[in-house]
């Protein structure tokens, strides 16, 4: 049996492991139990410092600890860390302070608590702004690898994590996971699906399905949005000859974009994107949304052969 | 609209059951948060609200934004008893295609005035309505009920500082004072020390009463209605309990955000007198 995780456990247990470093401080804005810093605060309080329902405040003490000598991680929900978007651009990317940002409950896959709460447009707003990477893992072993590196990034980060559990992918391959490299998890060679979150495992049965009609698709986790690979992407581009990408996101502005921005750019190739098709969501269980947003496994699969008859 | 004592308990103690049904079918949402705020909004709507529920979007109607917009299986407890939407309609609440949406939304209710679910939102928006009223000539008023660890935002007091410059006195906040947020008793989260002295010290008519007693509720509406208060803005500060009603959820900051399970869905319908023992 594959096990089930959500990433923001990874996140959580990554802000343990991290303690033994004495720069390392956390900030809450209340939902602490949600993103899963709360184990961190339980084990050092005296270096959790809870900002109360106040997110554009905790970007900016965040700001003072780093221009300090300190490396704070602060989190919240996905949506919410975009009610603190301006402090983070002028006040944490614009002097290119190492606040590193957390968004759990990230896209629609969120579930029943509905639009309000479902984010679709973190990725595309953080990854506007210079300086800041800009990651969106699809395991709890990821996460873990990832947010583990950001102290040696000496810069500004978002990341997001998602409330549900997906198959965790990458036991016992911490060692393959860096940021800014994605990640192969399938090679074929007719089309190559680009993914990243909660979508890289509908990605990877999309490829399943594909294959028993002969079709094979290369997947990748693009766990890090910004720097985006492109080498890789050049690399899938001559290999397969198209391109899709999916996201639990809007179409707009996400992990298609990035693709597209470098595909235009370089070398190119038919790209199909699929996303959130530009609206907002509702309640509904996880899996529902993914089927009320078209972006399941179905869909991606669809979109490969749309891709390929396009070459 | 008059209504005794007793019949508005009555209706409190049917939304309650309502709100513990909501959250135990969908087994998620927000039970806490519901049960405070729950006395205080159906004495809103029973007595105060100049609201048409067959013609919820009747422009001159007073407007109730629930600012702590996670408290929503309150709001469709009351908006159902009094008939902007069905009993049946509350069998939707955080299904997919439901007008009780997890949040609640203006866009799928009728009956919700805002969309919320963002804390610190309510207020500024409640602030346009009354503006939007003012430039009306119209009498319609605002109510905003907000919760006291969404006081901790700093739009809360941008919105605080603002409608009493403006002196907006068909401005009324009702203040949920249950002392738990998500994580944790508000004391623990961050201390807010004298809050009727913040309000007072921007500039609101201010009045503090239990928001489980209806006698005190009762005076409490009549404070924010009184005329005398009608130069700026007022705020009725309910201390409450969260959870109020049912033993195990009370001045219990695990159910914010949860939902009983089987056996302690049975237990508060015996406490709420809905089955024998
Ligand atoms: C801007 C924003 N930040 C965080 C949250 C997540 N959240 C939902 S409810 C809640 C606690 C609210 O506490 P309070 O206002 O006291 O409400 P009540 O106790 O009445 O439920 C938090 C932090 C949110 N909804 N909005
Ligand atoms: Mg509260």
């Amino acid at each position: 049996m594959t096990r089930m995780a959500a990433t923001r456990d990874g996140y959580g247990q990554a802000l343990l492991d991290l303690a033994d470093n004495e720069k390392v401080v956390v900030l809450e804005a209340d939902l602490g139990k949600s993103t899963k810093s709360l184990h961190f605060r339980k084990a050092h309080p005296h270096r959790t410092i809870s900002c109360g329902i106040g997110e554009q405040n905790m970007l900016l003490v965040g700001a003072g600890l780093a221009a300090s000598g300190y490396i704070p991680f602060a989190s919240t929900f996905a949506i919410f860390t975009e009610r603190a978007f301006e402090q983070m651009r002028n006040g944490v990317a614009r002097p290119n302070l190492a606040v590193h940002l957390c968004g759990s409950h990230g896209g629609t896959h969120t579930g029943t608590d509905g639009s309000s709460a479902q984010s679709i447009e973190d990725l595309a707003v953080f990854r506007t702004l210079p300086n800041v990477v800009v990651m969106h893992p699809c395991d709890d072993v990821s996460t873990r690898a990832l947010t583990m590196q950001l102290p040696q990034l000496g810069k500004p980060s978002y990341m997001r994590t998602a409330r549900n559990k997906t198959p965790v992918l990458y036991d016992g391959r911490e060692n393959e996971i860096k940021i800014g490299k994605g990640i192969v998890l399938r090679e074929g060679h007719d089309v190559a699906i680009i993914s990243c979150g909660v979508l890289v495992s509908e990605s990877l049965k999309a490829a399943e399905a594909l294959a028993e009609e002969g079709i094979n698709a290369t997947v990748v986790d693009m766990h890090t949005l910004k720097p985006i690979d492109g080498e890789l992407i050049d690399r899938l581009v001559s290999q397969c000859g198209a391109l899709v990408t999916a996201e639990d996101h809007n179409v707009i502005g996400g992990l298609g974009s990035a693709v597209a921005e470098h595909i235009v750019a370089n070398s190119f190739a038919p790209l199909e994107m699929v996303g959130v098709p530009d609206r907002f969501g509702e309640s509904g269980q996880a899996d529902e949304m993914l089927e009320v947003m078209g972006i399941s496994a179905p869909y991606i699969a669809k979109a490969a052969k749309q891709a390929i008859s396009r070459k | 609209m008059s209504k005794t004592i007793e019949e508005l308990e009555e209706i409190a103690r049917k939304c309650r059951v309502e709100i513990v049904k909501m959250v135990h079918r969908a087994q998620a949402g927000h039970p806490g948060g519901s049960l405070s705020e729950i006395d205080l909004l159906a004495a809103l709507y029973a007595t105060r609200m100049r609201v048409r529920p067959s013609d919820p979007n009747w422009s001159d109607r007073d407007r109730f934004i629930l600012s702590k917009g996670h408290a929503s299986p309150g709001m469709y407890a009351i908006l159902a008893e009094m008939g902007f939407i069905s009993h049946e309609d509350l069998k939707s609440y955080r299904v997919l295609g439901g007008v009780c949406q997890g949040h609640v939304d203006m866009k799928w209710c009728p009956g919700v005035d805002f969309s919320a679910g963002s804390l610190g939102m309510g207020l500024s928006f409640g602030m346009g309505c009354a503006s939007a009223a003012r430039l009306d000539k119209s009498d319609r008023r605002a109510f905003v009920m907000i919760g006291d660890g969404e006081m901790q935002e700093g739009s809360v007091w941008e919105a605080a500082m603002a409608a009493a410059h403006h002196e907006l006195g068909n401005l009324k906040v009702i203040l949920d004072r249950n002392r738990i947020q998500n994580d944790d008793f508000c004391e623990e989260q961050m201390r807010m020390f004298d809050i009727p002295a913040k309000w007072k010290a921007f500039g609101w008519n201010v009045k503090e009463i239990d928001g489980h007693n209806m006698n005190e509720i009762m005076e409490g509406l009549d404070f924010l209605e009184a005329p005398e208060n009608s130069n700026g803005p007022s705020i009725l500060i309910a201390h409450t309990i969260k959870g109020g009603g049912i033993s195990y959820m009370e001045n219990n900051p695990s159910f914010h955000g949860a939902a009983p399970n089987d056996e302690q869905f049975h237990q508060a319908m015996i406490e709420l007198g809905e089955v024998e023992a």
